[in-house]
């Protein structure tokens, strides 16, 4: 605790507040109108299609773990709640629209969310976490036992459904990529809006302080299991782009217990309890194996195999996991603000 | 214990009778952990409008008191009576919206908000809008974030805070913290408020300061107040009643003069220094 040590601010801290909205909104216009212009197949599906879905989900399991403070390692079993769960709406329920399966895939995924989010009540930190291993375990299991979720299927493999949004079908790389890049910004300006709301302070404030927390009035319990639902909501969303927009198929294998670490180590390299954060941690995540490959066979030729660079990748990633939790805890997010600080410094203007 | 009994009569003779309800009443409430007694059968009355301070030596079984109050400990024996309503253990959960609010010995501040978020949690329990209602922001859940905004906003300016008003808390100044602490408890409008020595590790101004917002809290925002604090010229001067605990019992209860001349306080926590000695320590 140094924090005594800080002195008193100049009272123009609250005067010299800057409107938070256009970055993002700019980054959003280019995201619809700018990319386009330059994108490859390769770059939509190949890069920007995980990139989106990985970043929504990392989204979701923000406002669980770096807002609310519940640690869980199961968001790919709720990717796979959502994505089966669409599927198979999508499937049973005649005429009914694509958006509607994908709302009540996200519907299922909270429930599915909410039981195992049930020991949140009693236990936390590490003990949370290996309760929501049970979750990844027992979803996956389920999936693959019972072949009904893949309408008997015999390779368990299945296709995703065409993207029809009221007879409009989202086709190709640039089509698919036009739709996860709605439903992803659709939700991202809803979780970046909840967090401002007294919800949102909530779950920071049972995060922080759980006793003082409940004496202020929060309810904790009810806002525990609302941060699983808010949160398996948009994982089981994130899930149903990834097998729709990006593999275009549904099977169990792809949402394992590697995901589910992935999507955490986004958010911890990334940024924790940051909207941003969640996108800058995807975006390292995705591009990093493909600038390894790269790079390895530029320096090392043809010794470079998948092998050596699944190892190398796998090698990077905690190495960067090791180096952010003691140099920068919050993440690719505070050490963006603090560059932008530093050349604010540096310019004459200010 | 005669000494209680005329203080009181005093004491409701020195204000209007109609301020004299009681808004805490403690009955024989005793808290242990693990075979270790805390607080040993405390009787303990607090009357609305009244500052009424517990003093004590550490581990006297100040702070236990306060948390049983808050429904932090669930107490092995006695009732607690909020008002007019008895408890055997008070619903921690439930103590915001029975009017009660409390301030911690160590801080104990949402340390990921800004100071007026923190002090925005404070009404939390007065929210019934769902997150929905409050994403889309119409409707009560508008009018619940408005009313929220300026209440906070409005303690923040009595506490002297606005110029700290956007910063994350974590990284105030220690007094600083203290004082949103006490923003964060009164933005609830409190009938009871609890404070947890306010004013521990702070300079003698600050204290000052501190206590001219323990003064503001029950005479600007109504509330009744229990304050546990160390420094005795500070308690002396601000409160009604002292009760004065040692090895979780209490030994004195009455208005400050009375304590400070019994015989026991001045053995038990004053200092074995004589009487005299005392008398003009604290008034200095």
């Amino acid at each position: 605790m140094t924090t005594a040590s800080i002195p008193l601010p100049r009272p123009a801290s609250a005067i010299g507040r800057v409107p938070t909205w256009p970055l993002p909104l700019a980054v959003i216009v280019f995201a619809y109108a700018g990319i386009p212009l330059f994108a490859s197949d390769y770059l939509y599906d190949a890069i920007l299609a995980p990139f989106l879905a990985l970043s929504l989900a990392a989204v979701g399991l923000n406002i669980l773990t770096g807002y609310a403070g519940q640690v869980s390692l199961g968001s790919a079993a709720f990717m796979a709640v959502g994505a089966y769960a669409a599927y198979n709406f999508n499937l049973r329920v005649e005429g009914l629209p694509l958006l509607a399966s994908i709302v009540f895939a996200g519907l299922i995924a909270s429930a599915v969310g909410v039981v195992f989010g049930l020991p949140s009540l009693r236990l936390k930190g590490f003990y949370l976490a290996v309760s929501t291993l049970a979750a990844q375990f027992f979803v996956q299991w389920t999936l693959t036992k019972f072949s009904w979720f893949s309408n008997y299927n015999p390779s368990g493999v299945i296709d995703a459904p065409a993207l029809n949004v009221f007879g409009y079908v989202f086709e190709g790389p640039h089509g698919r990529y036009l739709f996860s890049l709605s439903v992803v910004v659709a939700l991202t300006v809803f979780a970046a809006r909840l967090v401002k709301t007294q919800t949102g302070r909530n779950f920071i404030a049972v995060r922080d302080n759980e006793t003082a927390a409940r004496i202020s009035g929060v309810p904790v319990l009810h806002t525990k299991l609302l941060a699983f639902a808010i949160s398996s909501f948009i994982i089981g969303v994130a899930g149903v782009l990834w097998a729709f927009a990006y593999l275009r198929t549904v099977e169990p294998h792809g949402f394992n217990l590697d995901r589910s670490f992935q999507i955490l180590f986004i958010i911890i390299i990334g940024g924790l309890a940051t909207i941003r954060g969640a996108f800058f941690g995807a975006a390292l995540i995705v591009v990093l194996p493909l600038v390894l490959s790269r790079a390895g066979t530029f320096l090392f030729g043809s010794y470079f195999d998948s092998g050596v660079l699944d190892m190398s990748q796998r090698i990077l990633v905690g190495a960067l996991i090791i180096v952010f939790l003691i140099a920068e805890p919050d993440g690719l997010a505070a050490l963006g603000n603090r560059i932008a600080r530093r050349l604010r410094l540096k310019s004459p203007t200010n | 214990m005669g000494l209680v009994s005329t203080n009181v009569a005093e004491w409701g003779g020195a204000k209007s009778a109609a301020r004299a309800r009681q808004i805490l009443t403690l009955r024989g409430v005793t808290l242990s952990f693990g075979g270790v007694t805390a607080i040993s059968d405390i009787d303990l009355d607090v009357a609305e409008g009244e500052i009424r301070a517990i003093i004590g030596p550490n581990g006297a079984g100040k702070s236990s008191l306060i948390n049983v109050i808050s429904g932090v400990y669930r107490p092995d024996r006695g009732t607690i009576a909020i008002g007019d309503t008895v408890f055997a253990d008070v619903p921690g959960s439930r103590v915001a919206r029975l009017g009660i609010a409390r301030t911690y010995q160590n801080l104990a501040l949402f340390k990921g908000l800004t100071v007026l978020e923190n002090v925005e949690t404070g009404r939390a329990a007065t929210v019934s809008s769902t997150f929905i209602e409050q994403v889309i922001g119409i409707g009560r859940a508008r009018r619940e974030e408005a009313d929220t905004r300026a209440r906070s906003e409005a303690v923040i300016d009595a506490l002297h805070l606005t110029s700290v008003r956007d910063r994350l808390v974590g990284t105030l100044p220690y007094g600083v913290q203290k004082r949103v602490e006490l923003a964060r408890a009164l933005v609830s409008e409190p009938r009871l408020l609890l404070l947890d020595e306010p004013m521990a590790g702070m300079t003698a101004g600050e204290k000052q300061e501190m206590a001219g917002f323990v003064l503001a809290a029950r005479d600007r925002f109504n509330a009744s107040i229990v304050l546990i604090e160390h420094d005795i010229g500070v308690v002396m001067g601000l409160s009604d009643r002292i009760a004065v605990l040692d090895y979780g019992r209490k030994i004195a209860d009455g208005t400050p003069d009375a304590v400070r001349a019994d015989q026991r306080v001045i053995d038990a926590y004053l200092g074995v220094a004589h009487d005299d000695d005392i008398i003009e320590e604290s008034n200095a």
